[in-house]
């Protein structure tokens, strides 16, 4: 089977994140290091891609932005799949009320203006929330909470495909003959449920590691997200505003990270779907989520 | 059907008020309150004034009381007067109501314009080098971070070219319709740009099933020609699914666009509402709050009805 390229490009985007700033530590040079001599210089053999407003290295700061907004994005998604899958499973092979309440809640959370109830809940004060003084006062804070609420938007296209797929597969002639083997519920589930879910949750999941570097990049743009001394690229940019004018550079470069690896993450997830619908599976992962892009972080 | 309808009323209604209750608390945990910052702007207040300034603001009460007691001023068209503008909400909501539609009519109209331009075009011959092409340009607008392109597109119009204003809805003083119409070209072409991928990707969707089905090939055989039954005939069906867009966008119309008319200054809800939350101005935050999320579920409803009415296949149960 042949790699699709939006993967490569992921992949290849990863790596660079990962082992840059490793790689920039053997050659003596990383991206806190402050170095105002010499501020906002251009591209040089010492740094590639200049300096900025400090004279840290642009390259180097980039990387390492890199690496908390992908983990950010791997971290959610794959939670919010799990998350997704458990409700989407108890709905769909249990029915009856867990099925109505469930549905009823991935509605709302639909339905909602997601953006402004986002940023309130990015603005809480976990202090008075009764979150422990050191966690609240914790560097990873930022990271935990945005990592939390960008699960507790993107559950409900994982828990609607999985119930989908449940539905399809409750009473088909192999599930009754294992329930009729004796075979109980959780067994059932994961042997025999969860497997015909399993290529429509790869593609949400994909694509929905795109949405939520696009959300993380939003809120820490707008000084909601992460919190120094972690940056990602989205706090990158918020520092790039102010210098617009002298420094155009600073803002090009993390968002045009930010717009690669969310262009690779769709075009990766485009490409799975097709090749699912070849192998003529569920189509209901791309229609759901066209109206939901709709929507989602104007 | 019209059961369908009360259901779905009687559930919107369960839903909004367990979210204004929600949003009232939440708004409570925001950091800092307003008798702290009272407080702090005046040295002189003793413990006991905060005690009579929290009795005479009613925040002596427990939580549920003062919910209670606000969401039926509420329902009786009291919202409470807004701490940043010190005005009523209404007089500061409704000017940037108005905003808002503009902004966010203007750039849905164009957006849905080209989306069914693109969106056909790409449909009529799948696959090709043009479906390709149209296809690559989604996808890019949808993966660009919104507040990115409007970054990008003020650096080059408004700062490097100088062509058009960077921010604002008007140059103070100057009340010309070509100075507003100036002021939105950047913010209309940003949410443009931002979300015609999405209608043009729906749009082709739609086209595509239309074109499949038995009553265009009736057409195709009875010798329309292929203008004809795109327009004619193709097209209406797929006008259902793109009127359930129309809808659902139309909830965005009220609510305005956060990051876009943040970057630009631009006076609307979205901004109001940012605005708000940060600067603990609890009356006014949850007003905007609660209107976008009143005109988003009506809208939803308005979109499935709209469904049904459009296609006669659909039922409600």
């Amino acid at each position: 089977m042949r790699l699709p390229a939006p993967l490569l490009l992921l992949a290849a985007l990863a790596l660079a994140c990962i082992v840059g700033p490793w790689v920039g530590a053997a050659l003596g040079s990383d991206g806190a290091t402050v170095d105002l001599l010499h501020r906002l210089a251009g591209p040089s053999a010492v740094h590639p891609l200049g300096t900025d407003e400090l004279g840290r290295d642009e390259l180097l700061r980039l990387l390492g932005a890199g690496r908390v907004s992908l983990a950010i994005g791997v971290a959610a998604a794959l939670t919010a799949a799990a998350l997704g899958t458990t409700v989407g499973l108890a709905a769909g092979y249990l029915g009856g009320w867990t099925d109505r309440l469930s549905m009823r809640l991935t509605d709302a959370v639909i339905a909602l203006p997601l953006l402004p109830l986002l940023i309130v809940l990015a603005a809480l004060d976990l202090r008075k929330l009764g979150v422990p003084q050191w966690l609240a006062r914790s560097d990873d804070i930022s990271f935990l909470r945005i990592v939390l609420l960008a699960v507790l938007v993107s559950w409900t296209t994982p828990a609607r495909l999985v119930r989908g797929a449940a539905l399809a597969a409750r009473n088909r002639d192999f599930v009754r003959a294992a329930r009729s083997l004796g075979a109980r519920v959780p067994h059932i589930l994961r042997v025999h449920i969860l497997p015909n879910a399993l290529a429509p949750l790869t593609v949400a999941t994909a694509l929905s590691v795109g949405d939520v570097i696009l959300l993380e990049s939003v809120l820490s743009f707008l000084g909601l997200g992460i919190q120094p001394p972690l940056a990602s690229w989205g706090t990158m940019l918020t520092n790039a505003q102010d210098l617009i004018e002298t420094a155009p550079r600073l803002a090009l470069y993390p968002g045009l990270m930010i717009f690669l690896t969310v262009i690779a993450c769709n075009l990766l997830g485009d490409t799975l779907q097709h090749r699912l619908d070849r192998a003529a599976a569920s189509r209901s992962a791309s229609r759901g989520r066209a109206a939901k892009r709709l929507s989602a972080a104007r | 059907m019209i059961r369908f309808v009360a259901i779905r009323l009687v559930e919107i209604a369960v839903v909004l008020a367990l979210l204004s209750f929600a949003i009232y608390v939440l708004i409570g945990l925001m950091p800092g309150d307003p008798i702290d910052l009272m407080r702090n702007a005046d040295p002189h207040m003793t413990a006991a004034d905060v005690a009579h300034l929290k009795a005479v603001y009613g925040l002596d009460r427990p939580l549920v009381a003062r919910y209670l007691a606000w969401i039926t001023g509420a329902l009786a068209g009291n919202l409470g007067y807004s701490r940043l503008f010190a005005e009523p909400v209404w007089t500061v909501l409704l000017p940037r109501l108005g905003n808002s539609l503009v902004l966010m009519g203007s750039s849905f109209i164009l957006a849905l314009l080209l989306g069914l331009v693109l969106g056909t075009l790409a449909a009529r011959r799948p696959h090709s080098r043009l479906d390709a092409a149209i296809n690559l340009v989604c996808f890019a607008g949808v993966s660009v971070p919104t507040f990115w392109l409007a970054l990008v597109l003020i650096l080059v119009f408004a700062a490097d070219l100088g062509w058009l204003p960077a921010s604002g809805a008007a140059t103070a003083g100057v009340a010309e319709i070509g100075d507003r119409l100036r002021h939105l070209v950047l913010p209309v072409a940003t949410l443009t740009l931002a979300s015609v991928g999405g209608y043009t990707r729906y749009v082709r969707a739609a086209m595509r099933e239309a074109l499949a089905e038995d009553h265009i090939r009736t057409a195709r055989a009875k010798g329309a020609g292929p203008a004809r039954v795109i327009v004619h005939h193709a097209l209406r069906s797929a006008m259902v699914p793109v009127t359930t867009i129309l809808a659902l966008s139309f909830g965005s119309l009220v609510s305005g666009a956060l990051v876009t008319e943040t970057m630009f200054a631009y006076p609307g809800m979205g901004k109001l509402i940012f605005d708000a939350v940060m600067g603990n101005d609890y009356n006014l935050a949850l007003a905007g709050l609660l209107l976008a999320a009143v005109v988003t579920m009506l809208a939803n409803l308005a979109a499935d009805l709209a469904y049904g009415w459009l296609d006669p296949r659909v039922t409600y149960r």
